[in-house]
């Protein structure tokens, strides 16, 4: 491929057709003046998802020659076809739940993103695309975390993360809170016992403990009073039967009851599809149903509330371009990302597309946007995040580099 | 490491003890049940004390001389346990299939009760796996033992989500883990790298040469025999990146993309046999050209013997020793060991051959696993957490099933790390608001026996707090925690029955117990 086309032409598009309409989670926001905090939604794909599956370039003849078994059929080319998004890309049957948020401007992709580092390890690519360092190791942690900690400190379920352990991308001075089950978030067994505990991780012993134990106190007993376990979907939302359901659906429950969250983190694995992956039916599909059935359940279930509300994804590396022996991919590079919610400039796939032919290091996806620049333009046009300089430390996240996805 | 060094010697001086202060006999004790077993049992550290700790830790380090005759009668009834990988698929795994099938031709003639009934039955191989460990951690006299079979199956890690895992995880602990924990590193690597759970976890047995690149009269015959062999092709570089980063050479071994690509391509037919359920080296699918590792030539036609070659190599590399070592340190010393020790574990690991038993005995020999810094400076994993628990109130445990999904619950499920890297060793992973509430709750749930099918008797302990901190803890609560307690369940209070259930639970759930 000669030109490394620039591609915000999709936005044209959308100006012609339905496109008059503006990201719908605004207008409903408008309507229902419910101007309340502004959160931050982060899903993980741990496994590194195949963002080329995901976001299809269809319209590179590379695409389908590098993946006889695998490639998703061209939009408009029967069952199992690549759902048109611009022309040019097409997005993953499997996800047809998302696209008419993608139609309506609320919903919009980045491709060709990620992080800098050459690691193909799982485990250092998660590590850096959480602290936020690609390539620094000694950092103690999580950018999303020193995000938070740039405000002002607010309520102790200001950043919550769904799941039995704090991830990286939340560990630090934020305070941030892990809990598998909001309505099972606190010490049964009445109130002495909870004071006991309370006085016991007071003292000195405790160590760093003591810090921990006295945000979890303070978080169960706000959780009590909210209640906001017993909150039901709304707007006949239903909520797949998948841990990313169920963390999407408390997620959900805690935005609706105004406990003070600002940024929330999820995460679901799956993603590593060295065999079987599949084109349009396969191990990818499947999970990319369960993901994006979840994804638009929490959009409908929040509603005008959407409007104060960003859901992003991230995984920590993409997939060879070329399908291996088993119907699968390795590890690869550049992956893309979906940007959802108010605010979103959506209905376009945004970033730089350097095509298929010429790879990086003859593999992989090349990289041309910073997965700190998607996070950078989030955090400070949405959260309001006054400087980024120490959330991406060394880094010059500039708005000159960001791609348009916040009005 | 160099920054967590200061501020620790620094706060020795802080606290006045001087800096070659030496652990008294009884913290000694303790110690070393803290890190060589999974904590003590009532009245233990003084057992421990008359024998003495050397002795004990000689003991443990020789777990083949132990008596374990009573934990072994027991998991003796887990049936499950005694099959082989083509009798467990065979009875748990062959059926369910075949009735998916029978339903797909024939709606009306299946039956979805058997066919749940079928699924419910097979979940109790993964059962007793997990029974099993639960059991061993917590009885096992040999408890160092049980200890390094932790490590190991974590630093192997195999996931049992991952399709039929759950069937051959069985086998791998039994006879791959288990019986090479204590001899050389490279046998041990070996029969991770030919068990049937790895070479499907990380898809290696899925992994074959490009047709391109097979033995010519092998293909013909393969063309003819099994055409749909013969028409695969394609190497998957999983296993290859993960032997390299995380079993052996570490994340910063020194190895390339090239070398992954490479070694994949060594490890092609490197399978699993349908009929057997055991390893099997397909020569039809392997790839005959010469290649290149980490700078060793393999001439063309090598076969099976360049896996075998390069398994020697990584057993025996410098980096592989380093990466070892620092992981046997962060386990029993500390989160951020001192470089030296490292250093010095590693060349015990290089000099003797891979010696694991050896580099053990280096590490808890060292005057740095003895240095009162390292004293209660691990937090516990919740494994450690929930099984020292266990031990601490003398548990009987009739279902260990409570236990297992406890475990789940404060975020460390047995066989349940999905990514090859395993659970985290460091505190940074488990100390976070959240999992700290869920480890109080099971401390209270198992002290006031509301575990289903786990049975303790507190009040057979000690009668007060003081007795029932020293019984379960062998003295390790501060005369802090210890006034707490008293302050908040004075004796008038509450009927007895009631008040000890709680005390006990206060201390399970204080911060001394989540350390060790």
């Amino acid at each position: 491929m000669i030109d490394r086309r620039c591609f915000l032409k999709s936005s044209g598009l959308a100006l012609v057709g339905g496109g008059l309409l503006p990201n719908v989670f605004v207008k409903m926001a408008n309507a229902a003046t419910t101007k309340g905090r502004k959160v931050l939604v982060a899903i993980f794909q741990r496994g590194a998802v195949d963002g080329l599956n995901v976001v299809v370039p269809y319209a590179e003849a590379a695409y389908a020659a590098a993946r006889p078994t695998i490639a998703i059929p061209r939009p408009g080319s029967g069952e199992g076809a690549a759902i048109d998004l611009d022309g040019f890309f097409g997005v993953h049957p499997s996800l047809a739940s998302i696209v008419p948020y993608f139609k309506d401007r609320s919903a919009a992709f980045v491709h060709a993103v990620g992080s800098p580092d050459a690691t193909r390890s799982h485990f250092d690519a998660q590590d850096f695309m959480e602290s936020g360092t690609p390539g620094v190791k000694s950092t103690e942690d999580g950018f999303l975390s020193r995000a938070v900690a740039e405000g002002k400190p607010a309520s102790p379920l200001r950043a919550v993360s769904i799941g039995p352990s704090l991830p990286r991308i939340l560990s630090g001075s934020a305070g941030a809170v892990a809990m598998t089950s909001i309505g099972q978030f606190g010490v049964r067994g009445g109130e002495r016992i909870a004071s006991g505990f309370e006085s016991m991780y007071a003292e000195a012993v405790a160590g760093a403990l003591g810090g921990t134990a006295k945000e979890s106190f303070e978080a169960a007993r706000i959780l009590k009073s909210a209640a906001p376990e017993t909150v039901k979907p709304a707007n006949g939302a239903v909520y797949p039967l998948n841990p990313l359901g169920n963390s999407l659906k408390q997620i959900a429950q805690l935005i609706k009851s105004n406990v003070g969250l600002e940024v929330a983190f999820a995460d679901v694995g799956g993603w590593d599809t060295h065999a079987g992956e599949g084109g349009a039916q396969g191990i990818l599909a499947n999970n990319l149903r369960n993901f994006g059935d979840a994804i638009a359940a929490f959009a409908r279930d929040l509603g005008s509330r959407m409007g104060d509300v960003v859901l992003v994804t991230m995984s920590e590396f993409g997939r060879t371009v070329r399908e291996n022996g088993n119907r699968g991919t390795d590890h690869g590079h550049a992956n893309s990302m979906l940007v959802f919610g108010g605010g979103v400039t959506g209905g376009k796939v945004g970033g730089r597309w350097p095509g298929l032919t010429d790879l990086y290091e003859d593999r992989d996806l090349a990289i041309t946007t910073d997965f700190r620049d998607v996070f950078g333009e989030l955090l400070s046009r949405h959260l309001g995040v006054p400087s980024l300089q120490r959330v991406f430390p060394s880094y010059d996240c500039a708005p000159s580099k960001w791609r348009g996805l916040m009005a | 490491m160099k920054r967590l060094l200061v501020p620790l010697s620094a706060l020795l001086l802080l606290t006045g003890a001087a800096p070659d202060s030496h652990l008294t006999e009884r913290q000694r004790a303790l110690h070393a049940l803290d890190r060589l077993a999974f904590g003590p049992r009532p009245g233990e550290v003084d057992r421990v004390m008359a024998e003495g700790v050397g002795v004990w830790i000689d003991r443990q380090l020789q777990p083949e001389r132990i008596d374990d005759s009573a934990v072994e009668a027991r998991v003796r009834t887990f049936e499950t346990l005694r099959m082989t990988n083509a009798e467990l698929m065979r009875e748990f795994y062959q059926p369910v299939v075949q009735a998916r099938r029978e339903r797909k031709h024939d709606q009306a003639a299946s039956d979805p009760e058997a066919i749940r009934e079928l699924r419910q039955n097979s979940r109790r191989v993964l059962g007793e796996l997990v029974a099993q460990r639960i059991v061993r951690a917590e009885f096992s006299e040999r408890q160092l033992n049980e200890v390094m079979v932790d490590f190991w199956m974590n630093h192997f890690n195999v996931f049992a989500g991952k399709g039929i895992d759950r069937f051959l995880l069985t086998s791998y602990e039994r006879d791959t883990i288990r019986p090479h924990i204590w001899g050389r590193f490279e046998d041990l690597l070996l029969a991770t790298a030919k068990s049937p759970a790895m070479l499907f976890y990380l898809d290696n047995a899925r992994s074959v040469a490009d047709r391109g690149r097979r033995d010519p009269r092998v293909q013909r015959r393969l063309a003819i025999r099994r055409p749909e062999m013969a028409n695969k092709g394609g190497i998957n570089e999983n296993y290859a990146r993960e032997i390299m980063e995380l079993h052996t050479l570490g994340v910063d071994g020194g190895y390339t993309q090239t070398d992954v690509t490479e070694l994949a391509r060594v490890f092609t037919g490197w399978s699993i046999d349908r009929a057997t359920g055991e390893f099997r080296f397909r020569p039809a699918l392997h790839d005959e050209g010469s290649k290149s590792v980490l700078g060793i030539h393999f001439p063309a036609g090598g076969g099976m013997d360049e896996g075998l070659r390069i398994i020697h190599v990584l057993a025996h590399h410098p980096a592989t020793a380093h990466h070892i070592a620092l992981q046997l340190c962060q386990r029993l010393v500390s989160d951020d060991p001192p470089a030296a020790l490292v250093d010095r574990v590693a060349r015990k690991f290089l000099d003797t051959g891979g010696d694991l038993r050896e580099t053990v005995k280096a590490v808890i020999g060292s005057p740095e696993f003895w240095d009162p810094a390292a004293d209660h400076a691990k937090v516990k994993t919740p494994f450690e957490y929930v099984i020292s628990a266990l031990r601490a109130v003398q548990a009987t445990v009739d279902d260990p099933l409570p236990i297992a999904r406890a475990l789940r619950q404060i975020g460390e499920p047995l066989y349940g790390a999905q990514p090859p890297t395993g659970y985290s060793d460091k505190a940074d992973a488990w100390i976070n608001t959240g999992a700290l509430i869920n480890r109080l709750n099971f401390a209270l749930a198992l002290a006031a026996n509301r575990l289903p099918g786990v049975h303790t008797d507190v009040a057979a302990l000690g009668s007060d707090v003081d007795r029932l901190a020293m019984a379960m803890t062998g003295g390790d609560l501060t005369e802090a925690t210890r006034a707490t307690i008293r302050s908040r369940m004075p004796a008038d209070d509450a009927g007895e029955n009631a008040r000890l259930p709680m005390i006990a639970g206060l201390i399970l759930g204080s911060p001394e117990f989540q350390r060790r």
